[in-house]
């Protein structure tokens, strides 16, 4: 059975666990580095992206996190997730993790009174995805190798970049698996790289 | 076609905060200070509840230059209290963009009947409870978060470990029970019926519940997510510690790691003189703010 963390310093990880739970994978709840090892896959959720930061710092969480990802595991963010893995923040001078080519816009639909439910359109998932943006951001620009599965009113809201997935709104609030189910079916298919197992092997 | 200030959007934004700690702040620069720290959000107000009950005298929603400083110095969530009942503080500060009011009996109430009609406004509001019944009339009003109330100001946190363990001894009896014995349970909680069968349904409140009024400790976050809190507020706590960086970090980590207690006992080392706290035998009925709401 695949196992896919969620990233539990702060934030929304309940829902996290119950989607995946709810997709028939094994979930696990993540709050320091060695639990990464036995990982297939990782959520960053929700949350406060700038309280999450400092938790993942101070938990010496930052470059494990980094390290999972340059090792091609697949990483979904969700909202303050998405700001965790974008390259480039707008108005910051330093990203988080950085590993996903994009820049992303912090709280740019406005303040909690201009936050929205909405109906979205997403490339390769057939029905309309009920989505909850909350202060959310938005994916400002994407590099050449992204692909943007969701757009909504003109902004990029859902994306993907070889084994990282990211978007601006909350899956896990509306109890629809097909997003996670996307991302589960990323972790399955991905091509796994040649490990020192594999060369031991040979 | 897209909806604003839904129960899913307002609700949802109490899920974010959860794991987190909430800091009341009285200028920009405390509620630097917080975000700094890792706070999930701060609290906009004109004196921490220690500083209400010390001076005496009316408290009401903040001076809006205070709110609109804090607003423009952070990029966290924005709380602020307006006083039980008082519809017009409640749409000032929904006007003013905050992100969250706190109906809070910190304030002294305009009103001793009546809570707001929350449902009516699209900022959503988190509101004080000591047990299910007052967690159910705040919820059906249109909560879409509740907290603990424990006692304000006091750094003692006896009362708040009173009303969690109250509410969540409730919230198991109810998914215990029998769906015949709801409807009596109902009358004699002051909770509606349809509240106790979706309590019931979900084996939990349907909003996010935090605790509050009396933190003052890394140690005291950490009881109260053990004792099954989802966050915690830390209102006096914080700025009246003699080291309140410290302090707040040191409160952010031990609430995220609550049951790592080497980590607690190392967070906690030479922190220096809490908030002195009082005693509850001090306080005389009139000034328990955990009595203000209905």
């Amino acid at each position: 059975m695949m196992k896919i963390g969620v990233l539990a310093l702060q934030g929304a990880v309940r829902e996290h666990v119950q989607a995946i739970q709810a997709c028939g994978a094994e979930a696990v709840v993540v709050k320091n580095a060695g639990q990464l090892a036995e990982l297939d896959g990782l959520v960053l959720p929700g949350g406060e992206s700038t309280a999450m930061r400092r938790l993942i710092d101070r938990a010496e969480l930052l470059e494990p996190l980094k390290q999972f990802a340059q090792a091609e595991k697949p990483l979904f963010g969700t909202c303050a997730g998405l700001v965790l893995l974008a390259k480039a923040i707008e108005g910051q001078d330093a990203s988080h993790l950085g590993v996903m080519d994009i820049t992303v816009a912090r709280n740019s639909f406005g303040r909690q009174v201009d936050s929205f439910e909405a109906d979205l359109d997403i490339m390769g998932i057939e029905e309309p995805f009920p989505a909850v943006f909350i202060r959310a951001p938005h994916i400002v620009s994407a590099g050449e190798d992204v692909e943007v599965l969701c757009e909504y009113g003109g902004r990029i809201v859902l994306a993907r970049s070889g084994p990282f997935l990211g978007c601006s709104f909350h899956p896990e609030l509306t109890g629809d698996p097909r997003l996670m189910q996307l991302f589960l079916n990323m972790v399955e298919n991905r091509e796994l790289l040649p490990t020192e197992a594999h060369y031991s092997r040979i | 076609m897209s909806e604003k200030g839904t129960d899913r959007v307002k609700r949802g934004m109490a899920e974010m905060q959860k794991g987190g700690v909430i800091m009341d702040v009285v200028n920009a620069e405390q509620a630097k200070i917080a975000e700094a720290a890792g706070a999930t959000a701060v609290m906009a107000l004109e004196r921490v509840p220690s500083d209400i009950r010390k001076e005496g005298g009316v408290a009401r929603m903040a001076d809006p230059r205070i709110t609109e400083e804090v607003m423009n110095a952070v990029s966290i969530p924005v709380m602020a209290k307006a006083r039980i009942g008082h519809i017009t503080e409640a749409r000032v500060l929904e006007a003013m963009g905050v992100d969250y009011i706190d109906e809070s009996e910190v304030l002294t109430p305009a009103d001793e009947e009546f809570h707001l009609l929350k449902n009516d406004y699209t900022v959503p509001f988190v509101c004080g409870c000591r047990n299910i019944g007052e967690a159910a009339r705040r919820i059906g009003e249109g909560a879409s978060m509740l907290r603990t109330k424990g006692e304000p100001g006091t750094g003692n946190i006896v009362e708040a470990v009173r009303h969690l363990r109250q509410v969540n001894a409730e919230v198991r009896n109810i998914v215990a029970m029998g769906e015949d014995e709801l409807m009596t349970a109902a009358r004699d909680l002051g909770a509606s019926y349809e509240f106790l069968k979706e309590v019931k349904l979900l084996g939990r409140l349907p909003v996010v519940n935090f605790a509050a009024g009396g933190i003052a400790t890394p140690a005291d976050a950490a009881l109260m997510m053990e004792l099954g809190a989802d966050g915690v507020f830390v209102g006096s706590g914080i700025f009246k510690s003699d080291q309140p960086e410290r302090f707040a970090r040191a409160i952010v980590e031990a609430t995220a790691h609550y049951q790592d207690y080497a980590l607690i006992a190392k967070l906690s080392k030479d922190l220096g003189p809490a908030m002195k706290g009082l005693e509850m035998a001090t306080i005389g009925a009139a000034d328990r703010m955990q009595e203000r709401s209905w």
